[in-house]
């Protein structure tokens, strides 16, 4: 079982309170990415939900168990670091055996665990070796083997994939949701980038500054934003945000369309622009359109090939029903 | 990590050290500093008596002083500059590739690891020795008249030994901070169409001036301190040729028994070597933070 | 980077730095031939380089005329002894300076540098008078004392940056697999140090074997170690150089040797990490 409850969670560092009193319940086996921009508290949080920081205030509950004062060790949480902290001096085998032997577990037992994990993770051959000796890939891995043969309670990722090219952080974005569908085993998952949140999520938590600005499933946040800076934030390209006289027209201080909710035409439509630079993906086309009379260009989805030149004059339609309004704190009108 | 409990048992475990050092170094300072007020002379015990600055006026106006204040500063200056210059040349050498590069490496490394007695009395007999010196054997073969080093240039010969003993370090700590260059820097500064001596001056000088500062920083630390060269070599003469201002407040203190000049003596090193330190711990101060 | 060096060039160089090193090394070349040599060939003019009669009896005598192995071990004893105690000393204030850093960590490590800046010989009439009356002159105990003290800076700062080096993770990820302190210490910290601290020992045995302020003034015939020993050859009787140079040769191959080993460390070590 897995189920974490944070009440009245603080932290400050001496007098800077960097998370302000925050409830948040993760329920069993639930995928949950904490997301936003760097030094929002993410991490934080994530180690104040392992034990490695004290709690300023309040209470963690896992299982329903006071957990605020007891050791990282005996939370019952695995987790795999940024940086994945192997220890170096160790083969493969040793480390992901380290927590059982910590645990005291019988060695037969360990190593069906160590074959089990190796197996499901592709690391049989590479077993005795030293960490040094792999791939940023595969030492990903063994930090999640690792983590694995603990059976812990529930995992805690640490932006575990930042340090991986693109390439190769696709395919471990993939592992880790698979595995999280083979063992259905809580996962909270801190990452700033929100391509990560959005395709692994059962639950993102959107943070900023230490404050929780929204909590939903990828689609709730992606369909209905909280607040401008969640518009701005999920989503990419990013929501185009637009304020003054277009915006009040709608009864709004700030007023918000996805690139993909625009419509594109040479003939007319509401707005005309003048089309900037255009990224050709095969599958889409972006057009970077400058409206006149506006300062930011306004980024557009064209679906497939769409041959318009720098120059060209377009003209833009929004689609009413994906228009999202703002009012003067930023807040979603309903 | 950071937790109450660790944060005590932290604390617990800096003590014995500091307690140590602070020990070292306030007990001592404190002595120095008062025997430095004192009349007392290890041939006269029991007649101490407070006599406030006389020992700093005799120490300060012997003409012994300005002898070995000059002599400290022609030793630190001179060995300094063959040091920074050779290692310098030396360092940009050794960065370039040859066959045997580890080897030559070992081999100019070497004299920094002798001790400060060998290689001043190796130094003294089988090479400036005017009659065996290898020295003399070479000049007799030139046709030349021996020269007599240790008497004739005292000083320059022990700038000498001292600087031999030290140009590995120089050499080693510049031959690391060039081999840190990075390479796309100087690539660039090829691209830009500057020569070798360009990219000298502009790139690797630069780079290196933090290094050299260091070498600077840390010899002279060490060179006001040389001791043992010349306690085997020429015992501070003739007269007071080669006398450095450690020799001095040593033969104050334990050849004339003369605890109170010695000491005044001391405090005067102390304040001296702490003119140095100040740039030097700035310097390393700095690096911390970075 | 691919891009070759002319074989002309790099032939020049060659020459150049072979020539250059071996000029640096021929002063410790020189004393290890002589030391196989007659007194009469040491001196001899024109000198002979490498026909001459090779002979150990050099070495020989220098045991038997003033007990050698006597002054060899005391260097042994005086500089390993003060590593040790240093390093004793030592590891507990960097472990706790690199893991667990309060706001007058780095204050505290200047301050700890800033003694070694002092001069010996600002202290050398309270330390000898000292040693005088506790009846610590002329003994090895003294010495390790005083090298300990010497040293233990340099101990603390060159362990210091190691600790630094392990990263933070590593610890927290053996707390996170249930390690308590004790076997994080055993299993993970100890053997991700060791090899910085087996670096500091090397350089402070090398610094305290050729410490020559302390051990000269605070030794006579008892617990003289190799440099005080070496220093009395400085009065010379008769025909010696083979002598000395045998004499010199065991006092410098041992941490010739050494320093070989600890080439890069030894940056480290004596610019108190300012240069890596």
């Amino acid at each position: 079982m897995g189920r974490i409850t944070l009440d009245k969670v603080r932290k400050a560092f001496g007098d800077i309170e960097v998370i302000p009193p925050l409830d948040l319940t993760i329920e069993d086996g639930e995928f949950v990415v904490f997301v936003g921009p760097s030094g929002c508290g993410k991490s934080t949080l994530l180690r104040l939900i392992a034990g490695l920081e004290d709690v300023s205030g309040g209470q963690i509950r896992i299982d329903r168990e006071d957990a605020t004062n007891l050791p990282p060790a005996k939370r019952g949480l695995a987790m795999v670091f940024q940086s994945y902290a192997l220890y170096p001096h160790m083969s493969v085998r040793k480390n992901i055996a380290f927590p059982m032997k910590m645990a005291g577990l019988p060695q037969d037992e360990q190593e069906r665990r160590i074959e089990g994990a190796a197996k499901a993770l592709n690391l049989t051959d590479y077993l005795d070796r030293k960490p040094g000796q792999l791939s940023g890939g595969q030492r990903q891995r063994v930090a999640i083997g690792r983590a694995i043969v603990r059976e812990p309670a529930a995992f805690l990722f640490d932006e575990p994939l930042s340090n991986l090219d693109a390439a190769l952080r696709v395919g471990m974005r993939l592992e880790i949701s698979e595995l999280h569908k083979r063992l259905a085993t809580t996962m909270i998952y801190v990452t700033h980038d929100q391509v990560e949140a959005m395709t692994m999520a059962d639950k993102i938590v959107v943070l900023r500054a230490g404050n929780i600005e929204q909590v939903g499933s990828p689609l709730e946040l992606y369909n209905r934003p909280r607040n401008v800076f969640v518009a701005g934030f999920i989503g990419s390209p990013k929501m185009n945000l637009i304020t003054g006289a277009e915006a009040a027209k709608h009864g709004a201080t700030t007023i918000g369309i996805r690139p993909e909710h625009l419509a594109i035409s040479t003939e007319g439509g509401a707005w005309k622009g003048e089309i900037g630079v255009s990224e050709h993906l095969g599958s889409d086309t972006f057009f970077h359109v400058t409206v006149d009379g506006w300062d930011e260009p306004l980024t557009v989805r064209a679906s497939g090939e769409v041959s318009l030149s720098y120059g060209d004059t377009v003209w833009l339609t929004p689609n009413e029903a994906n228009l999202h309004r703002f009012d003067a704190e930023g807040l979603r009108i309903a | 990590m950071a937790t109450k409990h660790s944060r005590m048992s932290a604390r617990l475990m800096i003590s014995p050290a500091v307690l140590l050092l602070l020990g070292w170094m306030l007990i001592p300072l404190s002595m120095t500093l008062y025997f430095s007020f004192l009349r007392y002379n290890l041939l006269m015990p029991g007649m101490e008596e407070f006599t406030g600055l006389t020992n700093y006026r005799y120490f300060l106006t012997d003409p012994a002083f300005f002898a070995a204040l000059w002599n400290t500063i022609a030793l630190v200056v001179g060995v300094l500059v063959v040091t920074v210059i050779g290692g310098i040349l030396l360092a940009l050498l050794l960065d370039q590739p040859f066959f045997g590069q580890g080897i030559v490496r070992i081999l100019v490394i070497a004299p920094f690891f002798v001790m400060p007695t060998v290689s001043a009395l190796v130094w003294k007999n089988m090479f400036m020795n005017p009659v065996n010196g290898l020295f003399a054997h070479a000049a007799k073969a030139l046709g030349l008249q021996p020269f007599d080093f240790l008497s004739a240039a005292p000083l320059g010969s022990i700038i000498g030994i001292v600087s031999w003993q030290w140009l590995p370090f120089a050499t080693l700590i510049l031959l690391t901070a060039l081999q840190s260059l990075d390479q796309e820097q100087l690539e660039a500064a090829e691209m830009d169409g500057a020569p070798w001596i360009k990219r000298f001056f502009y790139i690797m000088l630069p780079h290196l001036a933090r290094a050299i500062t260091v070498v600077i920083l840390i010899q002279t630390i060490f060179l006001l301190s040389v001791f043992a060269e010349i306690l085997v070599t020429t015992n501070g003469g003739p007269g007071t040729a080669s006398t450095n201002l450690t020799y001095l407040i040593y033969m104050q203190s334990l050849l004339q028994f003369d605890v109170g000049g010695g000491s005044a003596g001391g405090v005067v090193a102390i304040i001296l070597a702490n003119i140095v330190a100040i740039f030097l711990m700035r310097m390393i101060g700095k690096n911390l933070d970075a | 980077m691919a891009r070759s060096v002319s074989t002309r060039r790099k032939l020049i160089t060659t020459l150049a730095a072979w020539a250059i090193g071996i000029a640096i090394f021929f002063p410790i070349l020189w004393t290890i031939l002589t030391s196989f040599k007659t007194e009469a060939a040491a001196i001899a003019d024109p000198p002979v380089w490498f026909n001459f009669h090779w002979t150990l009896d050099n070495y020989v005598t220098v045991q038997e005329r003033s007990n050698y192995f006597r002054h060899f071990m005391n260097s042994v004893i005086i500089s390993g002894g003060s590593t040790l105690l240093g390093l004793i000393i030592a590891v507990p204030a960097a472990w706790s300076m690199a893991f667990v850093p309060a706001k007058r960590t780095k204050d505290v490590l200047m301050w700890m540098l800033s003694t070694k800046m002092l001069p010996p010989v600002g202290v050398l009439v309270p330390i000898y008078l000292l040693f005088r009356d506790l009846g610590l002159l002329d003994t090895r105990i003294g010495l390790v004392i005083v090298l300990t003290l010497i040293n233990l800076p340099i101990i603390v700062w060159m362990l210091y940056t190691y600790f630094k080096e392990i990263p933070g993770e590593i610890l927290e990820a053996a707390r996170m697999d249930g390690a308590s302190l004790r076997s994080e210490i055993i299993h993970v910290l100890t053997p991700m140090a060791i090899p910085g601290m087996a670096s500091t020992v090397l350089l402070n045995i090398i610094l305290a074997w050729n410490e020559a302020f302390w051990t000269l003034n605070l030794t006579a015939a008892k617990a003289a170690p190799l440099t005080a020993f070496i220093a009395s050859y400085s009065s010379p009787e008769g025909l010696f150089y083979a002598k000395l140079s045998a004499a010199s040769t065991m006092a410098i191959a041992p941490i010739l040797i050494m320093g070989w080993f600890s080439q890069k460390q030894l940056v480290r070590g004596l610019t108190f990490g300012a240069v890596k």
